[in-house]
């Protein structure tokens, strides 16, 4: 891996208002990304999933994005035109989302969604179009790509959903996947089983993944580095591998108020929130 | 306190539980552990009576279950859903809410009995007259189980009443059901995907595949990792983050 830095982020800021007065979602969030994976963590409302979305332009119309630093390569991502953005998005930076069920087309066949993606990047012909959708479908284990091709997407279970996803996304090559809770609405063995795929297609082809997910647990076990977030601040980065030695209060509490299968039927430990958490 | 013999149910053509047998003691805490489409759910949906076509022996409290299940048996048992936001009617009050189950059943007293609720669950009375979508996903599933709770029942079918939180919201949720159970002397069955959830709130665990029960454990023997079945080694396996070997080494059980 080298040490290139393909995402610079420094000081993002998000702001949406609303009725009932501005809400300051990502407060200040600051990292540099390389050819590696970054994990994201937090509980709902830490402000990680709108710090992928931020990256991408994807941020709600009534939110407003601020950032000393928004840089993809020497692309300015905070300064893009609608018809500059359709160069980045899909095909060097893209995006996989939780549930299949609500972001793949219900009344378009899965073939023909993942020829969409990408020939809008690639001027192929129909054939060829074809020929490489099928082969990304085999990419993603799914084992009879030509019935899953012409199928739509309510005809599929949720982890060959997901995997569909998958191969949409990767089919146009982008250098940057941000992936948002991509595999929570799965089983437990069917998600790691969706996670290996993904992991193996982010290596084989050099790209970088941003995963962005509730379970610590799971990220560490998954990515190189972990970002904990907390009330729109990232307020510990750790080494995947060095989570027992979390120092933030809050990654700790995270930590232990999982229950553990040690027999143990004692109350579990809660999470005591100390105001200072949520001071920049 | 609930047994159930052979039970088998159907969705049309199909054959969703098959020989199902489950023993819970008064007082106790059983957990159904599964994936889904297990039929793990279903279970305690056919014991509630929301399951029509089904086969084999249901009995609480040493009664046998017929096909209707009447008053008596709701103030007895009582379910708690997984989803808070689906659970509870966005168009009423936290009090119309509690309130409701109490005046079907005839109980009268409603004031007293929605203030003691809201207090059973650790939710202060400033919560009464609010509306669902004005608090937390914990807060509801809190209103979702004092309502359960005002009927004073003896047993609670908890259907993965904490999947839909946050970790540490997860935490005190369970802190609460295990306080209950202690408090007033419940008996619980527990549904969840989480082998991890299960092992800490229940004594015995049965885990399930296609409608069948393939291993029975204790909490000892899941914190021992002593299962045997391949099928429960296999979600026990899956329970402990991403390794790549492992993965490899899945098989799947369609």
């Amino acid at each position: 891996m080298s040490n290139e830095t393909l995402l610079s982020v420094k000081n993002l800021e998000v702001m949406f208002n609303t009725p009932k007065g501005d809400v300051h979602a990502v407060r200040g969030v600051s990292f540099d990304l390389g050819r590696e994976r970054l994990g994201i963590v937090g509980e709902s409302g830490s402000g990680k999933s709108q710090t992928g979305r931020a990256i991408l332009g994807l941020t709600a119309a009534n939110g407003k994005i601020t950032a000393d630093q928004l840089k993809f390569h020497d692309v300015d991502l905070a300064n893009l035109t609608p018809k500059q953005w359709r160069k980045v998005r899909g095909a060097r930076i893209s995006m996989i989302m939780q549930d299949p069920k609500y972001s793949l087309n219900p009344v378009m066949t899965i073939g023909d969604q993942i020829i969409e993606a990408y020939r809008e990047h690639h001027k192929v012909n129909a054939k060829e179009a074809r020929h490489r959708a099928i082969d990304m479908l085999d990419a993603v284990k799914i084992r009879d790509p030509e019935r899953v091709f012409n199928s739509y997407p309510h005809e599929v279970s949720g982890g060959m959903g997901q995997r569909v996803m998958i191969a949409m996304m990767l089919i146009p090559d982008p250098e940057l996947i941000i992936a948002d809770e991509p595999t929570s609405a799965l089983d437990v063995t069917v998600q790691l089983q969706v996670m290996a795929i993904l992991d193996d297609l982010v290596r084989d082809r050099g790209m970088a993944l941003i995963f962005i997910s509730h379970d610590l647990h799971l990220v560490s076990s998954f990515c190189d580095r972990v970002l904990v977030m907390y009330q729109g601040l990232v307020v510990e980065e750790i080494k995947a591998s060095a989570l027992h030695e979390a120092k933030h209060p809050y990654t700790k509490g995270l930590l232990n108020c999982l229950p553990k299968m040690d027999g143990d039927h004692s109350d579990l430990p809660i999470l005591e929130r100390e105001a200072s958490w949520a001071e920049g | 306190m609930i047994e159930i013999n052979k039970l088998n149910a159907w969705f049309d053509d199909n054959h969703v539980l098959k020989d199902v047998d489950i023993k819970v003691p008064k007082n106790g805490s059983f957990g159904l552990v599964g994936e889904s489409g297990s039929g793990k759910s279903t279970v305690l949906r056919t014991i509630t009576g929301l399951v029509d076509d089904w086969e084999g022996e249901i009995l609480v409290n040493n009664k046998e279950l017929g096909p209707k299940r009447d008053k008596a048996f709701y103030r007895l048992v009582q379910m708690v859903f997984q989803d808070p936001f689906g659970s509870l009617h966005p168009r009423h009050t936290i009090d119309r809410i509690l309130t409701e189950p109490v005046n079907i059943h005839g109980l009268g007293d409603s004031d007293a009995r929605v203030v003691q609720a809201l207090e059973q669950v650790g939710l202060d009375n400033s919560f009464r007259f609010r509306y669902p979508h004005q608090l937390s996903g914990g807060q509801r599933q809190r209103v979702a189980i004092a309502r359960a709770l005002i009927l004073e029942p003896k047993i609670l079918l908890l259907d993965e009443p904490t999947s839909a939180l946050d970790v540490s919201i997860q935490a005190e949720v369970l802190n609460l059901l295990s306080r209950l159970r202690r408090e007033l002397g419940l008996t619980y069955i527990m549904v969840s995907h989480d082998l991890a959830v299960v092992a800490h709130m229940c004594d015995d665990i049965a885990i399930m595949n296609h409608g069948r029960i393939v291993e029975r454990a204790s909490a000892t023997q899941l914190a021992e990792g002593t299962l045997e079945h391949p099928y429960s080694q296999q979600l026990y396996k899956a329970a402990g983050g991403y390794d790549r070997a492992v993965i490899d080494s899945f098989v799947d059980w369609d």
